[in-house]
């Protein structure tokens, strides 16, 4: 078999996009924010299984210390209550913070981890925190669907 | 399979668009476009989609004039009187209640509540791929239903053919916004939004602080009339004009207020609280409810000082310029016919605004009685008909 190095800055446009995996809220502790850690059948072959599941670990671990109440969140609260909340007009608050965190953090885990595995993460945020998107890009000799390129970006835009 | 080797994806090169920039040069240029243009919910936005209300912005006009109105009279006729009778901290303590009365209703009005963003088409192809493969399995839960469990507690998650998406624990759609809103409360005709996990709250200072600021104007007020003994007619008509206003918004604000603070304590919803979600079996709302930290404390704490989520909808974010075109038409066309019909429910209770405030001065307009009648079955008829509007 030949080994085929596939550019996938030059394939971006043609149908590379092979399907779209989803990985869906574990509501089992409330409505707080964490995501299922099965690992989906569709990634089988190809990442392992280990790697996934840190990735989606420390991400819930990332969205646990965002929605911590503890004593930072409570400060912060009745600080904000105490200026009728105008300060959250002029600060970034708690959450904000993490999640800057964890963007770069996925984009970082793309670079690293999953492009060179020819799949793509997509922050969460730009999907309602609903779900975790993994693109699956297929190589070129394989039936690649028409669908265009993926237009999933790793980078959220100002909120 | 085969032996491929994939150079690592530039996920920058794969966000930007790809026409050559020669191209875009000879083309006109392409006008930049926000998500709120296209946002598929009933709601307006200003300042660039930084501010947001619901379409239907319910009584918030005659809420802000009935507060402004009142606490303007209080200032100007009662705080003079009782800065030199009591003590100059009066108009200290009602400022500062006025304040945090205003900003928490703006804040209310104009900030998103929490509304989730319509699943994408892949997404929604892939749930309905999920719900079609699980009516192969032998147990077959209502169509559309989901089970999950949250502390032990079995809880049944719907399915909304809007948004399409499986609602989040405690999410509902709202009909009047058509947006699905986390942790909704209810939809406030007072504050023209619905109430959710976003803005809950502001609305809890707003009723907090207006039942504080109601009740000092009323005791103000009641200072005022029992300490003057010579009165300027003028005067005295505001004076008696905040005091019947106020006496009879009181009532229902503490109680407003009341009833939200056991729903803070109880870490509820008015919505939960309204159908019953908790009470079914046990009839004891704490023992069922799985969100309850079981302590008055900690639900306070969760629910009025907890972390504040930002906003999902990304108001602001640029559009991707291949889909402005497509996405243009819509939006104003709905808007125009939403205006069309919401202007004369506008002017219906305009009109029942002014109604109501010449039959408020009509004693000192001079009017005959005849007309002082024709002005009360005129409020009476306007007043039902913005009511079924």
């Amino acid at each position: 078999m030949a080994t085929e190095f596939h550019n996938l800055q030059e394939l971006h446009h043609s149908a590379s996009l092979a399907t779209k995996v989803f990985i869906q809220r574990d509501y089992s502790e409330g409505t707080i924010c964490k995501f299922q850690t099965k690992f989906p059948a569709e990634l089988d072959s190809r990442i392992e299984r280990a790697l996934f599941e840190i990735t989606v670990k420390t991400l819930n671990d990332y969205y646990a210390e965002a929605e911590k109440i503890g004593g930072q969140s409570y400060l912060e609260g009745c600080l904000a209550c105490a200026t009728a909340y105008v300060i959250f007009l002029c600060m970034e608050t708690r959450y904000e913070k993490v999640l800057k965190k964890i963007s770069k953090y996925i984009q970082d885990q793309n670079e690293k981890i999953y492009a060179p595995r020819g799949l793509l993460i997509t922050d969460p945020i730009e999907r309602g925190m609903r779900v975790i998107e993994i693109s699956v890009f297929e190589d070129r000799g394989s039936s690649a669907s028409s669908s265009g390129s993926s237009s999933t970006s790793s980078s959220s835009s100002g909120r | 399979m085969k032996n491929c080797e994939y150079r690592q994806i530039d996920p920058q090169v794969l966000s930007t668009p790809t026409p050559p920039p020669t191209q875009c040069a000879e083309k006109t240029p392409k006008q930049v476009r926000r998500k709120w243009e296209v946002f598929p919910g009933k709601n307006r936005f200003f300042c660039d989609g930084r501010i947001m209300i619901a379409r239907q912005s319910g009584v918030l006009p005659l809420t802000l004039l009935l507060i402004l109105f009142t606490s303007s009279l209080f200032f100007i006729f009662d705080c003079p009187f009782l800065v030199k009778h009591v003590t100059s901290c009066i108009p200290v303590i009602g400022g500062v209640l006025f304040t945090f009365v205003v900003i928490s209703l703006l804040q209310t009005s104009f900030s998103d509540p929490g509304i989730l963003p319509r699943a994408t088409p892949d997404e929604a192809a892939d749930i309905e791929k999920q719900i079609d493969s699980s009516s192969s399995s032998s147990y077959r839960p209502p169509p559309r239903v989901r089970e999950v469990l949250i502390n032990q507690q079995v809880v049944k998650l719907k399915y909304c053919f809007t948004c399409k998406m499986f609602r989040p624990p405690r999410t509902s759609h709202c009909s009047l916004c058509d947006n699905c809103v986390e942790r909704f409360d209810h939809h406030c005709p007072w504050v023209g939004n619905c109430v959710g996990r976003r803005n809950y709250r502001f609305f809890y200072t707003f009723i907090v602080s207006l039942s504080f600021l109601t009740a000092f104007v009323l005791g103000c007020v009641t200072t005022h009339l029992a300490l003057q003994h010579s009165t300027v007619l003028n005067a005295f008509c505001c004076t008696a004009l905040e005091l019947v206003v106020c006496f009879f918004s009181v009532w229902s604000i503490l109680g407003l207020s009341g009833f939200h603070t056991y729903l803070v304590a109880s870490n509820l919803t008015t919505n939960e609280d309204i159908k019953g979600s908790w009470s079914g079996n046990s009839g004891l709302q704490s023992a069922g409810n799985p969100y309850s930290y079981n302590s008055i404390f900690t639900n306070c704490c969760a629910v009025l000082c907890g972390p504040l989520p930002p906003s999902l909808i990304d108001r602001r974010g640029l559009l991707p310029a291949e889909d402005s075109p497509a996405a243009a038409p819509a939006p104003p066309e709905i808007e125009l016919l939403g205006f069309g019909a919401k202007t004369d429910i506008n002017m219906v209770r305009c009109a029942f605004l002014l109604l109501r405030m010449s039959l408020i001065f009509s004693p000192f307009l001079s009017l005959p009685a005849t007309s002082r009648n024709c002005i009360t079955v005129c409020v009476s008829f306007s007043h039902s008909v913005s009511l079924s509007l």
